[in-house]
């Protein structure tokens, strides 16, 4: 029984039940309860319903959040997404294995290359290709120059969304055009690389990349500093994110979150070390875990592994092996791999992210469906806002690091 | 002890702030029309047609339609003409009577050039393509893909030099297949008349 003690000038004096905090209920009991559940307690006064979204600057997109307010508190909130459907998952069984790649970048586009990587991975998986040692350097290197790109960038939405407006954000986009000055380099475009290929990647490193690449990481520790410096002591930040959007680590496990929200509720679990792919066993990094599970560990969280992506990075840059950068059985056009399915999973910077193919063994597709990592922890939004104020609300979404591309698809 | 927080990050954006006066690293933007940044070799905005010497009849594309199958968004349209004419390598081949592409659907991929086994299809950096009417004028024909290889050698270098390079050998190996064939049906020639 979970109740939030409310006492604000008698109005809602009574302890809100299980059947006001739909949230909860719904996630430990997907069944209705067969034992009565008492009748919420009768208000002197209506709540008022705002639909805050589809365009609201705080909801990243077009996203609606149907809140139920009773004064400022939440009592209801109800997640509406597909604004943004593109219908991705059809597209692939429409076109080619390979011309679907574009359009991975597109599902979340912060974050083009590890989708990239995820759908490559689990074509090859499908089709046994194997990744040459250089393509695996390069896929880790990509990979977590884009974790630096989504966090940094995250931790400056959120405070937009508490109303510091600009400065974070501008500091954490400086940095990120750097990073996309390299990826522009290596993959000839800046948000949507089209980079990797089923066993391995589309062309190697230009001359002179590494060396760069270096130089920009690097330069992204004292950046991180500095960040922490503006951010991290500040009082008006901590007083909004402190306790803020709790989330128990039972209810975070039950409702299937992954990524930096699992592991700021204190749960040990990255698919880089659980389930690890391409060569992350060969690299030393921590995952770092969140004590409390509220706002500022998310946003630690995202701090911290940004530190141990930077260790990845140095370490990957100085060990980059020359030789191949595909697979020579790789093929290009008229991909058909042999029935059967395959379920790839990467660590996205949002969570997990899973790309699930059947094939027939014909050029396109049979089903595609893609377990998009910000959609799943999107959907207990509701039990972390109930009995917050409706301006937590939005610091709670923007905590959880929604790109609504990749939340509709 | 409460305050101290917000005032080190006062201090910090004072330090950004004054900065970006001092440190030209630290000055992330420039003034854009004035202004330009060199090119990166590896961009890429929409494709174009390649074509030597002439415009006319030297256009690389010899009507296939594999990038038309495989482009992810369907932006491309191709009309085979009936008329052949010779390649590079002097082989008679088909050409494109229509060759359309839809920028305004033309995600940029660049699955295109990538496929294309004649080095006919290639990526461009223009990327100033706004126009007032959005319908015609977003929808490129033949004369307008068309542009010739020395467009191509100044934007992609390196990628150029190398496709040169293999076409050029290709040429060769080409030429002197033909003259050994040539020097071969001189020598066979009195032999085959010798019993008549």
């Amino acid at each position: 029984m979970i109740q939030l003690s409310q006492s604000r000038n008698g109005a809602c004096a009574a302890p809100l039940s299980v059947a006001d905090i739909a949230g909860a209920a719904r996630i430990f009991q997907p069944e209705p309860a067969a034992v009565e559940t008492p009748e919420p307690p009768a208000r002197d006064h209506a709540c008022l319903e705002i639909a805050m979204g589809p365009h609201h600057p705080s909801t990243h997109g077009v996203f609606r959040m149907d809140v139920t307010l009773d004064g400022e508190r939440v009592v209801k909130l109800k997640p509406v997404f597909g604004y943004l459907h593109r219908n991705h998952e059809k597209i692939a069984e429409q076109n080619s294995y390979l011309a679907f790649i574009p359009y991975t970048d597109r599902l979340d586009y912060i974050c083009a290359l590890t989708s990239n990587w995820g759908y490559v991975l689990t074509v090859e998986k499908l089709t046994g290709l194997q990744v040459p040692e250089r393509a695996e350097y390069i896929r880790v290197i990509v990979s977590e120059l884009t974790r630096l790109i989504n966090h940094s960038c995250l931790a400056g939405f959120l405070l937009q969304d508490m109303g510091a407006l600009g400065t974070p954000l501008m500091y954490a986009f400086r940095e990120r055009e750097h990073i996309l000055d390299l990826f522009e380099a290596l993959t000839g475009s800046r948000m949507m690389h089209n980079y990797l290929r089923f066993g391995g990647c589309r062309c190697d490193l230009p001359s002179g990349w590494i060396e760069r690449a270096q130089k920009t990481v690097a330069a992204f520790t004292p950046f991180l500093d500095e960040f922490e410096a503006l951010l991290t002591g500040n009082e008006i930040m901590r007083a909004r994110t402190e306790g803020v959007g709790v989330l128990a680590a039972p209810l975070a496990v039950s409702a299937g979150v992954t990524g930096p929200m699992l592991r700021a509720s204190g749960v040990n679990y990255d698919l880089r070390k659980a389930d690890p792919y391409g060569i992350y066993p060969r690299f030393s990094f921590n995952v770092p875990l969140g004590a409390h599970g509220d706002v500022f560990d998310r946003y630690m969280i995202r701090i911290l592994e940004m530190r141990e992506s930077l260790k990845i990075l140095a370490a990957a840059l100085r060990d980059i092996p020359a030789g191949p950068i595909i697979d020579p059985k790789a093929k290009l056009r008229n991909l058909r791999p042999k029935a059967g399915e395959a379920y790839g999973r990467i660590e996205s910077p949002k969570g997990e992210l899973g790309f699930y193919l059947i094939s027939d063994g014909g050029p396109t597709p049979y089903r595609c469906r893609i377990r998009p990592p910000s959609l799943i922890n999107l959907t207990i939004l509701e039990d972390m806002c109930l009995g917050q104020t409706v301006a937590d609300a939005v610091v709670i979404l923007g905590s959880v690091d929604i790109v609504l591309g990749e939340v509709d698809r | 002890m409460n305050g101290w927080g917000i005032l080190r990050g006062m201090a910090e954006t004072m330090r950004n702030f004054a900065g970006s006066y001092r440190d030209p690293a630290r000055l992330a933007t420039i003034q854009y029309p004035e202004v330009r940044l060199p090119a990166v070799e590896n961009a890429r905005t929409i494709p174009f047609l390649v074509f030597d010497d002439n415009p006319a009849t030297g256009l690389r594309c010899t009507a296939c339609t594999i990038c038309e199958q495989e482009c992810p968004a369907q932006c491309i349209y191709i009309v085979k003409d009936t008329a052949k004419k010779p390649d590079y390598l002097g082989k008679m081949q088909l050409q494109p009577r229509v060759f359309d592409i839809d920028i305004s659907v033309c995600m940029g991929c660049g699955i295109c050039a990538e496929v294309c086994p004649f080095d006919s299809i290639q990526m461009d950096q223009v990327f100033e393509l706004s126009a007032s009417e959005r319908f015609s004028s977003l929808l490129l024909h033949k004369a307008q893909l068309a542009k010739p290889n020395e467009h191509f050698r100044q934007i992609h270098p390196e990628e150029a030099a190398a496709t040169d390079q293999r076409r050029e050998a290709e040429k060769q190996k080409a030429e002197a297949k033909k003259a050994q064939a040539a020097a071969a049906a001189k020598t066979a020639a009195p032999v085959s008349e010798g019993p008549r």
